[in-house]
């Protein structure tokens, strides 16, 4: 078992076919996440390097635990007590990771498109956890999985994603996967946080919440970064809230069954009200424990998929 | 030296002359006619050739002084006779800036001793390109400037503009503006778009160039001064241009080769071959250059040559420089997009690339004809060749065109009545 490709950039460049693959063997690796015993020798022997250009707490455990709980050297770089900060190039920096024995780098990066470069100057694996407003293959892959256990399935699921599409990689990647996958998502933001030509990416732009969250079996909502409203994209807090927050009136109401997922970290009370978050049909928990199982799937099929 | 050009076709703007010979002494052209029989000390047979007045780029970078890595004077001139430019106008944007008579003298000095062509330094608009206080365009002219322009920092103020144009038209120098609303453009390092979108790049949107358009073209009407705008992609922008010259408006503008030959779309995979600004527009918009091309919206065509070190290009898209080198495909894109397309004529294409740039810069080129300038090309419109960027004399390799396929090869470039270039084959 292995992936088609070297890096995982987006889920953009993925077949639904290895999608898949990562999902199912997920499922194998959420057993020992939730476990009493959380290691296995999958990964023996081999070095996972995280280098994070901009900060992160969970992504960044999230990839370390995942490599260390089968076994690999799990190394954390981040800006500020690297090289980095004395001019290295990403190329250069890159190249030395490797000529340490890296086989894999995980890359979170300000700016989109740099996993791709990374990945174009060396041969060890690169795993993006999130460039820019491109992608993050690995939030939407968490994300996909969350769903599929909860619904069984992911063709035909109606998936509503609430927020700053603007800025946001999880849009992006989730978009990408859960169209490829054959689920329907439609998106809702204030108009100045709306990418332009963001529905020919095969996604639909709604005018109103209520037509967003209608006959949806998932709701996600994203971050605002409180910001933006300086740049002027939107005016206040208060009437984020009031016109694109989650409440129970706007969701539960509708249909019990509904899930609400959220990428975090959330701004209680703004995106989403306290009692949805922490409420039975949240599955934001849920998503950080995926996380970790996602990312084992990842990295173990990334080296071959065999165990030590 | 003297030379004799046998059985060549003509072309100038006004139109195509066949099988007639050229002869030219010392640097002038001083017959043309059929079967001349004239003692020379070289006789080029160029039977099945193309002659054109050797072009004129109105807007290319050489990088000299201050950025040598890139290019210099002496490799930029290489390039430019390579790709059959035979008189360059090069931006201020040195470091130090041309904005005074030192550099500008410093530019010519060098050229005069290394360049295989005519170089025509243009000086700033403003002191440092800053876009506060007026450079001091008199002295500069002295010193031999042919146009102003603060290139790629957009003099954002109109006050300043206003009184730039006023200005520069004093001493007879053209103002080339780069229109481009920096509070607009914001942060954007691609075209605003759905590719924008999909690369999760930040957009500049095309409204950030036609705002400037319309403001330089309204200062324009305003003080009946002539404006030539550089670099026109947009769609709105050819439209307010055609718009104001029906209005009897004096503008001008350029557009390059990579605004109707290429999209945006050539930005995927971080391909920072395809970064430059303004950034490459829509198809929608490519579709609007080129009926800008036909009906003389757009009068004519530049290079905007722009060499970066390998490098400096291969890094993250933002981090990126912007600009791709053009001497060496700028006859063969236009050639190939436009006169094989049957958009323009061969004379027409004469008229964007050498008469018309050599007009709006008031140099004495781009015609063929007795007692003018020996500055010819002698080009192969009928063999299609493969672009390889490895093979450019520039020491730029950045361009989206390798292994591009196209017609209009230039075989020879003769200056001054001296032979500076000649193809391989």
């Amino acid at each position: 078992m292995k992936l088609a490709v070297k890096d995982v950039l987006g889920l953009e460049y993925m077949t639904p076919q290895d999608i898949e693959l990562i999902l199912n063997t997920a499922k194998d690796m959420k057993k020992i996440v939730t476990g009493r015993m959380k290691r296995v020798n999958y990964l023996q022997g081999r070095t996972v390097i995280t280098l994070f250009y901009e900060n992160s707490t969970r992504t960044r455990v999230s990839f370390e635990l995942a490599a260390k709980y089968m076994g690999a050297h799990a190394v954390n770089v981040s800006v500020g007590v690297s090289s980095v900060a004395k001019g290295e190039t990403l190329i250069d920096t890159g190249r030395t990771l490797e000529a340490m024995g890296a086989d894999i780098i995980v890359i979170r990066h300000s700016q989109a498109g740099a996993p791709n470069l990374l990945a174009k100057n060396i041969k060890a694996s690169v795993v993006n956890a999130g460039d820019g407003m491109h992608e993050h293959p690995t939030q939407a892959l968490l994300d996909m999985y969350t769903m599929r256990e909860y619904f069984g399935t992911l063709k035909g699921l109606k998936v509503a994603i609430i927020g700053d599409i603007y800025h946001s990689r999880v849009a992006r990647s989730n978009i990408f996967g859960l169209t490829k996958m054959g689920a329907s998502v439609k998106l809702y933001a204030p108009s100045t946080l709306v990418p332009p030509g963001i529905e020919k990416l095969g996604a639909k732009l709604c005018s109103s919440i209520e037509e967003a969250v209608d006959g949806c079996d998932v709701v996600m909502s994203l971050r605002i970064q409180m910001e933006r409203q300086k740049k002027a994209l939107f005016p206040s807090a208060n009437e984020y809230t009031r016109f694109f927050g989650l409440n129970p009136e706007r969701i539960v109401n509708l249909n019990d069954n509904i899930i609400l997922m959220h990428p975090g970290p959330v701004n209680r009370g703004i995106e989403m009200t306290s009692n949805l978050i922490d409420g039975k049909n949240s599955m934001i928990n849920q998503q950080v424990t995926n996380g970790v199982a996602v990312r084992m799937a990842l990295l173990y099929l990334l080296t071959g998929g065999q165990s030590q | 030296m003297s030379i004799l050009i046998k059985n060549v076709n003509i072309v100038n703007s006004t139109g195509v002359e066949s099988s007639v010979d050229i002869y030219i002494e010392n640097s002038i052209i001083k017959d043309i006619k059929k079967n001349l029989d004239i003692e020379v000390q070289k006789i080029i047979d160029a039977r099945g050739l193309y002659v054109l007045p050797g072009l004129v780029d109105a807007h290319c970078h050489l990088r000299d002084p201050g950025y040598e890595y890139k290019e210099d004077i002496s490799t930029g001139s290489r390039s430019a006779a390579k790709g059959g430019f035979t008189s360059i106008a090069c931006m201020p944007n040195t470091d130090p800036v041309a904005d005074n008579p030192a550099v500008v003298t410093y530019i010519i000095e060098k050229a005069k001793k290394e360049a295989l062509v005519n170089v025509y330094p243009i000086g700033a608009i403003t002191k440092g390109q800053k876009g506060e206080e007026l450079a001091e365009m008199g002295s500069m002219k002295e010193a031999g400037i042919v146009a102003v322009s603060d290139d790629g920092r957009p003099v954002m103020k109109s006050s300043v503009m206003k009184k730039a144009l006023i200005y520069a038209s004093q001493f007879n120098l053209p103002v080339i503006s780069h229109c481009e609303d920096l509070d607009l453009a914001e942060e954007g390092s691609m075209n605003e778009g759905f590719m924008s979108t999909k690369l999760g790049l930040r957009g500049i949107p095309a409204a950030a160039e036609s705002v400037m358009v319309a403001r330089d073209v309204l200062l324009s009407e305003y003080t009946g001064i002539p404006v030539h705008i550089a670099h026109v992609s947009t769609k709105s922008s050819v439209e307010i241009i055609r718009n104001a010259k029906k209005n009897g408006v004096k503008v001008t503008c350029e557009t390059c080769p990579h605004y109707f030959t290429l999209t945006e779309e050539a930005c995927e995979g971080y391909d920072t071959n395809a970064k430059m600004n303004p950034p490459l527009r829509t198809q929608e918009d490519v579709e609007a250059i080129i009926e800008g091309l036909k009906d003389g919206t757009i009068d004519i065509i530049a290079t905007d040559h722009a060499p970066h070190h390998f490098d400096e290009k291969n890094v993250e898209f933002d981090n990126a420089p912007n600009g791709i080198v053009g001497f060496e495909t700028a006859l063969s894109l236009s050639y190939t997009a436009l006169v094989e397309t049957k958009v323009i004529t061969l004379p027409q294409l004469v008229e964007k690339l050498s008469t018309g740039p050599a007009r709006i810069l008031n140099l004495k080129k781009g015609v063929i004809d007795v007692n003018e300038d020996a500055d010819l090309i002698l080009v192969d419109f009928d063999t299609e060749y493969t672009i390889d960027v490895s093979e450019f004399a520039s020491r730029g390799k950045n361009s989206p065109f390798d292994g591009f396929k196209v017609k209009g090869k230039n075989m020879m470039t003769i200056v001054g009545g001296k032979i500076v270039y000649v193809a391989d084959d």
